[in-house]
């Protein structure tokens, strides 16, 4: 148990201690309150009936609770698709970010080569980029895949990964944070459970897989929940590239459904209650994971 | 040959094992494992990056084939009013969001960090909710808040007797209310950054202070503050950074109006770039305002670390 310095020191007496708690739990409180209003607020909108909505003052609570926002989101809004999309894109990114800088991240906290320092400083610094300056040249790349939407070998005369899921995906996979993050973690294993088991025979890959992994199931976890979250909730990438309705992400679908369509408040907020729900959800079921991920690296969602 | 030395015993294996053209068995994996990483930064940030410098100097749109203009893109945006309007914009975002930002999440961090309050957990995972939730998602349930007739905002203030306000649709309101969302959005992340770096200052810090008669202020100003120096750096010039990039509460509530009272440098780069597809237009306006951050970042860390021994 840590002993949080300064309110202790701040308070020398056991009485203005008591003081200082009868002041922080009702502004804490009163925060809290104010942060979870909002979401609150949506979801009571979500679930009342058509006929409730344009009542002042608005009614809280009412008898008639009912899905129909959600049916009519779901149905008319083209939300199932949008949602599915949004877990092919969210879970492949993150599979595949798993994948790639897991080994990325062994080979520079575990492996002896040479350049290994040279190319490590280049991953650090594609992280520090702003993502926004890659935009339109990624958008150009996208676009001249070759053999791809109907491009030629060269890449030219179609529209390539544009309005796909690879187009969705790929760019988005591969990040130094999460190398960075994971290289980290390997580095505190000891050096002994390899070399055993290069003396037995095992490949590199082997050792890595079998060995090396499986104990690194906390900071794995971290980098799933964070890939899951940043792609599920990525909005300029999808906007612009997918040009079709059926394409959309659940961002995408929620943010060109207000714009397109005259507001329903009710249908919108059902809408943004099913793009909502599945990050919360993981963050609250797994919040240990993320906080020690935050505090590890110090990033904010 | 081998760069690894055998003092150093991570070699020792390789020597035995097949080293074929001064390749080490282990050189060997690494290729291969951080083969896919490099194939896809390269692919889509460093060629990207770097052909946006070129693209900035052309008048590439998606129809036509790039021409080279040199530096005309950049003789344009001097005289584009609606640039300078969009990179005022973003500064006042990013100025009204970063101290409250700062304040906020200091102070919640302080409150928080007593071994004593319970329910630390409970307002900790409220506080950080906002930030796993989307932005678009975020700024429907604000735009719904906003809303002059029906929102949750002027119900409660005409509750106690204050008039309706019309928030995002007054150009003088519109701003200062994306503010006020994005650091109620926001401030759970500070928080938890400065959370962490309270957690690794060591009480003895403050016994010291409390023995040489420091005042409870003055062990925040003089030993708090100035120990969590490199931590308010690191939420400074990320934040910073975030907050000239603001795009999606300017695209989902405003679209930059009313009378282009929020639109900011992204939404401009987006406009040009994929509504006009004034490509090469668009890519000088990002080699800006990246060059803005690159030495907004550079001043911080100047400034944050005079008088440290780094």
């Amino acid at each position: 148990m840590t002993i949080p310095a300064h309110v202790e020191f701040a308070s020398p007496n056991r009485r203005s201690q008591t003081g200082l708690y009868l002041f922080l739990y009702p502004v804490l409180s009163l925060v809290a309150v104010s942060m979870l209003i909002p979401f609150l607020w949506m979801f009571l909108t979500a679930l009342k009936p058509q006929a409730d909505m344009f009542q002042v003052p608005p009614l809280i609570f009412t008898l008639s609770y009912t899905m129909e926002n959600f049916t009519r989101a779901w149905t008319r809004g083209n939300f199932d698709r949008f949602l599915a999309n949004s877990m092919v894109v969210s879970t492949s990114i993150t599979a595949l970010n798993l994948m790639v800088t897991s080994l990325a991240g062994y080979a520079f906290a575990r492996l002896q080569w040479r350049l290994r320092e040279v190319f490590f400083v280049l991953v650090l610094s594609v992280m520090m980029l702003p993502g926004l300056i890659a935009l339109i040249p990624t958008f150009l790349i996208v676009k001249a895949v070759p053999l791809a939407g109907g491009n030629n070998l060269l890449g030219q005369n179609g529209t390539g990964w544009l309005d796909s899921f690879p187009g969705l995906i790929f760019p988005l996979v591969g990040s130094g944070f999460y190398v960075f993050l994971l290289r980290q973690f390997f580095l505190t294993l000891p050096k002994e459970l390899e070399d055993a088991a290069r003396i037995d025979g095992s490949s590199e890959f082997n050792v890595f897989w079998r060995i090396i992994l499986p104990l690194c199931k906390p900071a794995l976890a971290v980098v799933a929940l964070f890939s899951f979250q940043f792609s599920w909730n990525d909005f300029l990438w999808p906007l612009v590239i997918i040009q079709s309705d059926r394409m959309r992400t659940v961002q995408l679908g929620l943010a060109l459904f207000r714009t397109q369509t005259r507001i329903n408040w009710g249908v919108l907020m059902a809408g943004t209650a099913i793009a909502t729900i599945p990050t919360v959800v993981l963050f609250l079921s797994f919040q240990q994971y993320f906080v020690r991920g935050i505090a590890l690296t110090g990033i904010k969602g | 040959m081998s760069i690894t030395t055998p003092a150093r015993g991570e070699g020792r294996p390789d020597r035995k094992k097949g080293k074929r053209f001064g390749i080490t068995r282990q050189e060997r994996a690494a290729a291969l494992f951080i083969l896919p990483l490099m194939v896809l930064l390269t692919v889509f940030w460093i060629v990207p990056s770097l052909s946006s410098l070129f693209f900035s100097l052309t008048n590439y749109s998606v129809v036509s084939a790039a021409r080279w203009v040199g530096p005309e893109n950049y003789l344009r945006l001097v005289d584009d009013w609606l640039f300078w309007r969009s990179l005022l914009n973003s500064a006042y975002f990013t100025v009204g969001n970063i101290p409250l930002l700062l304040v906020c999440g200091l102070a919640l961090a302080i409150a928080l960090n007593s071994a004593r309050l319970r329910l630390r957990y409970l307002y900790r995972v409220v506080f950080y909710l906002p930030l796993v939730t989307s932005s678009i998602a975020l700024s429907m349930v604000w735009l719904w808040l906003f809303d002059p007739h029906l929102g949750l905002l002027n119900l409660l203030l005409n509750a106690v007797g204050l008039p309706s306000q019309p928030w995002l649709q007054s150009t003088k309101q519109a701003m200062p209310s994306i503010i006020f969302m994005s650091v109620w959005g926001g401030v759970g992340g500070t928080m938890l950054i400065y959370l962490a770096g309270l957690q690794g200052i060591s009480e003895q810090v403050y016994e010291a202070a409390q023995v040489d008669g420091a005042t409870p202020w003055q062990s925040f100003f003089h030993v708090t503050l100035p120990l969590l120096r490199p931590v308010t750096l690191y939420v400074l010039v990320t934040s910073i950074i975030g907050s000239f990039q603001i795009f999606g509460p300017i695209y989902a509530m405003t679209q930059g109006g009313p009378a282009f009272a929020t639109t900011t440098i992204v939404h401009q780069i987006y406009i040009n770039g994929f509504r006009y597809f004034n490509m090469g237009y668009a890519a000088a306006q990002s080699w800006i305002l990246f060059l803005l951050l690159l030495g907004l970042s550079i001043a911080n860390l100047r400034l944050m670390t005079r008088g440290l021994d780094v």
